[in-house]
């Protein structure tokens, strides 16, 4: 279906590659943290874009954030392991061996009760790590220095160099794989699945199958961000790792990217990320007043969220003709339209 | 014994003030379909009102017990106020979209809501102790337990009971069963079904504020209390089936005698068990213990 280099991937590549060159030769080491810190968070967004093509929403995706964060940190804590080559694919197995169990369950469940049975499963684990001493508790505890084929460094310009690089290069194999994959046959059952379920049935496709399959690789992907925000962050905990927040935040920057294209997710999470800490500085009582006011603005104005915007902008309506005509209902669900368009 | 008859009595009252919340959520969820995130901000808009009506009230000269007239006060206002605006503005321009972007929605007004508060009332905590001292303690069984407890329960009885008399005996509560069955063949036969929604609407706002007016004497109001209340209330309701009295009955009953159990016997259990629970009953009984049956439309 896709050909080997289509306008999306070949955009995703001169994208990431400029936003690596420019992080490593212009950018300020804060602003680079910043990206890190997004992007890191944009792969597990990427995880819900594909549930969420399906016309899912999870609020329970901290339970794979948390247990990617807390493999990596582990594994360094009690095996002495800090290779990132080792740890990172842990982060992902890990989440997606559980997400895999899981599924079986979950995959019976639609909209509201599939959200809160995720809430649910997250909850628990969270209850867990809070009342475990041996791993801190509430003030969890920090990760070790990370190493890169053996080597490793205490500077700190290197080491946020390095992490920036990596975030880099895994956002943009990430993105690329999620595209190539929506796509294909399995991929573009998402948006079927999520019009019309006994339709697909009747094409001899698993309903439960693609949808399980789908939440296996948003639980990896999410499992990665846990893993790589475990990293930049070099500190592990519940609160700000595996608590409902987390889901919610996560949630939050989907719905504010837009279903559209796989490059969304890294957009919406950088202007989430440069929101949050500018509104810190200007206005320290009313975080959740611009996140729930950016919600419903978005819910209500621009249901394709920040992406309808740049494809507008861009002129990604011409290619949306061209796109697939299946699953093009009247519009129930947001971005639709935006959705085709990212093809 | 002392053990067993404590966690009932503790059980019980927390069961009880979560009841009242849940009821209010249940029966928004029933009628109107939408599952309403911001229910924790008619609860702490309601325990933020009571407690600051009654330090007014204290300050004006009144007595312990003339205290108490600011719960009913606080629930209305803000049930009718805030739950008013609310529907007409957001809530009624969501009808019909997905299931999950109204949780959606909803979710970001209660964000909003609960910084409203801080900007309203400020981030100091408030205590209204006086209606706890106004109700006299009694012995049960060689315990001493807190009289104002005692009236929670009490009070949960009955608004139970009422909601209950008002669903099944009376002609609009079949309106509202005409409804929940089929709102379109209800607004074939002539009922204002935009009206009740709103109505029903107010009740739920105006019950999860009386839920948290009611409990807020007991505790020291303060930020990001409805938080939790709310992710619990959604336990119960879950656990008792959507949109089913006895079943917001009979969840606040578990949650609460599981975490007064958890609390005093088992604390490492204490954060999850409920929610251990509640994806028990999910994946066993995904609608709920006590949920109406449904009758299979095609």
């Amino acid at each position: 279906m896709a050909q080997f280099m289509d306008r999306t991937t070949a955009g995703l590549t001169i994208g990431f590659a400029s936003v690596a060159i420019l992080g490593v030769l212009v950018l300020p080491d804060w602003l680079m943290s910043q990206i890190l810190i997004a992007f890191s968070r944009a792969l597990a967004v990427l995880g819900l874009l594909v549930l969420w093509r399906t016309g899912l929403i999870s609020f329970g995706h901290a339970l794979y954030f948390g247990l990617g964060a807390y493999t990596v940190a582990l594994l360094g804590k009690d095996l002495g392991i800090t290779e990132v080559l080792i740890t990172l694919p842990a982060a992902a197995l890990v989440a997606s061996v559980v997400g895999f169990g899981l599924g079986f369950v979950i995959r019976k469940y639609r909209e509201i009760f599939f959200a809160m049975l995720n809430l649910a499963f997250s909850m628990v684990l969270f209850g867990i790590l809070v009342k475990t001493e041996a791993l801190g508790s509430t003030d969890g505890f920090s990760v070790e220095q990370p190493t890169l084929f053996g080597m490793g460094t205490d500077d700190s310009t290197a080491k946020l160099t390095s992490l920036f690089l990596g975030i880099c290069a895994i956002g943009w194999i990430a993105s690329v794989l999620v595209h190539r994959y929506l796509g294909s046959v399995l991929g573009s059952l998402t948006t079927a699945v999520r019009d019309n379920e006994i339709r697909v049935e009747y094409l001899g496709y698993s309903v439960a199958q693609a949808i399980h399959g789908k939440y296996v690789m948003s639980a990896a992907l999410t499992g990665l961000a846990g893993g790589f925000t475990a990293l930049a962050l070099g500190q592990v905990d519940p609160e700000s790792m595996v608590n409902w927040t987390v889901s919610g935040e996560l949630v939050f920057v989907t719905v504010l990217a837009g279903p559209g294209s796989v490059a969304a997710p890294f957009i919406g999470s950088l202007v989430f990320e440069l929101l949050r800490t500018y509104a810190f500085e200007l206005v320290p009582y009313a975080w959740q007043l611009i996140v729930g006011g950016t919600l419903l603005v978005v819910i209500f104005f621009l249901p394709g969220g920040l992406w309808s915007l740049i494809a507008r902008i861009g002129g990604g309506r011409k290619t949306g003709q061209r796109g697939t005509t299946a699953g093009t209902t009247a519009g129930t669900t947001a971005g639709t339209s935006a959705g085709e368009a990212g093809r | 014994m002392d053990l067993v008859l404590t966690i009932l009595v503790e059980g019980l009252g927390y069961a009880s003030y979560l009841f009242i919340v849940s009821l209010g959520l249940t029966i928004i969820f029933g009628v109107l379909k939408i599952l309403n995130v911001a229910h924790g901000a008619f609860f702490a808009w309601g325990a933020y009102s009571c407690a600051f009506l009654i330090g007014e009230f204290s300050v004006m000269g009144v007595s312990d017990i003339g205290t108490m007239i600011a719960i009913p006060i606080a629930a209305l206002v803000v049930g009718v106020v805030l739950g008013s605006a609310i529907e007409r503005t957001i809530i009624r321009n969501l009808y019909g979209r997905d299931e999950v972007i109204i949780v959606l929605a909803t979710f970001g007004l209660f964000l909003v809501l609960e910084d409203v508060i801080l900007l309203v009332f400020g981030v100091d905590p408030y205590f209204a102790f006086q209606p706890t001292l106004a109700i006299p303690g009694v012995q049960i069984g060689g315990i001493y337990q807190d009289g104002y407890k005692l009236t929670m329960i009490a009070l949960s009885l009955v608004v139970g009971l009422i909601s209950w008399l008002v669903l099944n005996r009376t002609h609009w509560g079949k309106v509202v069963s005409a409804i929940i069955f089929d709102s379109e063949l209800a607004v074939a036969m002539g009922v204002n079904v935009k009206r009740v929604f709103y109505v029903v609407f107010l009740a739920g706002a105006i019950l999860g504020a009386l839920g948290g007016a009611y409990i807020a004497p007991t505790i020291s109001v303060s930020p990001g209390f409805g938080v939790e209340v709310i992710v619990l209330s959604f336990a119960v309701v879950v656990i008792g089936g959507m949109g089913s009295i006895a079943g917001a009955a009979i969840g606040a009953l578990m949650v609460g005698m599981l975490r007064a159990y958890a609390v005093l016997q088992w604390p490492e259990i204490e954060l999850f068990v409920v929610y251990a629970v509640m994806a028990a009953v999910l994946i066993f009984r995904p609608e709920g213990l006590f949920a109406p049956a449904k009758a299979r439309k095609i």
